[in-house]
């Protein structure tokens, strides 16, 4: 990771233009202070995106995988501790049920430049092995470079019907 | 206070054929002995996402009603469904809660606050616009056919007991074809 530096750029513009060419229509979402203003606020007015405003972060993957069902794509976007909060329910539907949860999840706090899993914080440290050992892949997301990893992943996971989080590791601009 | 068996009975009677529906533990091994049927939905995967899977049907099928047969103790486990529900607004979901007390797969222990939880109450401050209570068959049968049509979502909390024993397979339950018979029959075909 020793290429990205602090003053890396992350457009949300292009983050949900890549959602949206995923085919994603609906987002659930729980505000998570990494993503709330760079793409939480511009899909809250986006006419191609249904807003889903949940109370607890695991509803959301438990709404997102009906959807799946009435082959409609949703984008879960919640913060890192909300992903932690929702284990259980990740392990019984998106992973024991094989279910296309696609999770934006905000790393709250990670420092620009430093692994996830190098973090000073101890929650940020764990996110990424917990996904391993659930067998979660998961792709980082902290630069316009990596926008492009949106679409494979989203479309990777409805195609096997399996879990994906994309990891937001820093506060995207807002459009 | 209705015997399960009988109320769900009464339920079964007033759906059409192609009705789906979406069940939560105890309530979902009734249900799917009364009223087999592909379109059965009883996967929810880990307790308290039953009410979720509701709300993601009823918005990936904005035309298709969804009947939805929580548990109180499912419920109990994730109570801001009930407002991310009523802030969602489908008008096709009819939630009915079915109030047992206890958590009848663990061994029977009662749900905190047995007896004085108003869930009812509860769905109406979440902002259900229509919310009702049944405790008797008679009622309920006069009740149920209007409930049916109204414009949701409803909530609808039902006071009940157990009544006969229907088989608890949990294999099913989790299994993989119970949710590939319901994939195929959603699309309208066989799996």
């Amino acid at each position: 990771m020793g290429e990205v530096t602090e003053d890396a750029v992350l457009h949300g513009g292009a983050i949900i233009a890549a959602v949206k060419e995923s085919g994603v229509r609906t987002v659930v979402a729980l505000p998570d202070r990494t993503t709330a203003a760079g793409l939480l606020r511009p899909i809250e007015s986006d006419p191609a995106l249904r807003l889903v405003r949940v109370c607890k972060e695991d509803e959301a993957v438990g709404i997102s995988a009906a959807l799946s069902y009435c082959d409609h794509r949703a984008l879960v976007l919640i913060q890192y501790t909300g992903l932690l909060d929702s284990v259980n329910a990740l392990r019984g539907v998106a992973v024991e049920y094989g279910m296309p949860v696609c999770m934006m999840v905000g790393l709250l706090g990670k420092e620009p430049g430093v692994a996830p899993t190098a973090s000073k914080q101890y929650g940020l440290r764990i996110v990424e092995p917990i996904l391993d050992a659930m067998g979660i892949a998961h792709h980082l997301i902290e630069t316009d470079e990596d926008v492009a990893k949106i679409k494979p992943a989203i479309d990777d996971a409805y195609a096997r019907s399996q879990p994906v989080a994309l990891l937001v590791g820093r506060r995207p601009v807002a459009p | 206070m209705m015997r399960r068996d009988e109320c769900l009975r009464l339920l079964a009677a007033r759906l059409p054929a192609d009705q789906i529906v979406v069940a939560a533990y105890t309530a979902a091994f009734d249900w799917i002995a009364l009223r087999p049927s592909p379109l059965n939905y009883i996967s929810s995967g880990a307790m308290g996402l039953t009410s979720s899977h509701a709300l993601g049907f009823a918005i990936g099928m904005p035309d298709r009603r969804i009947v939805l047969l929580d548990g109180d103790g499912s419920l109990l486990m994730n109570l801001g469904a009930l407002v991310t529900i009523a802030d969602a607004a489908p008008k096709n979901l009819v939630h009915f809660l079915c109030r047992n007390g206890t958590y009848e797969a663990n061994g029977s222990h009662p749900i905190p606050g047995r007896g004085r939880v108003d869930f009812a109450g509860m769905a109406r401050a979440a902002g259900y616009p229509r919310c009702y209570r049944f405790a008797d068959l008679a009622t309920f049968e006069t009740g149920i056919g209007s409930l049916l049509q109204e414009e949701g979502p409803v909530f609808a909390d039902l006071e009940l007991e157990p009544g006969e024993k229907y088989p608890r397979d949990y294999g099913v339950m989790h299994g993989a074809q119970i949710r590939r018979d319901f994939a195929a029959a959603l699309k309208g075909g066989a799996a």
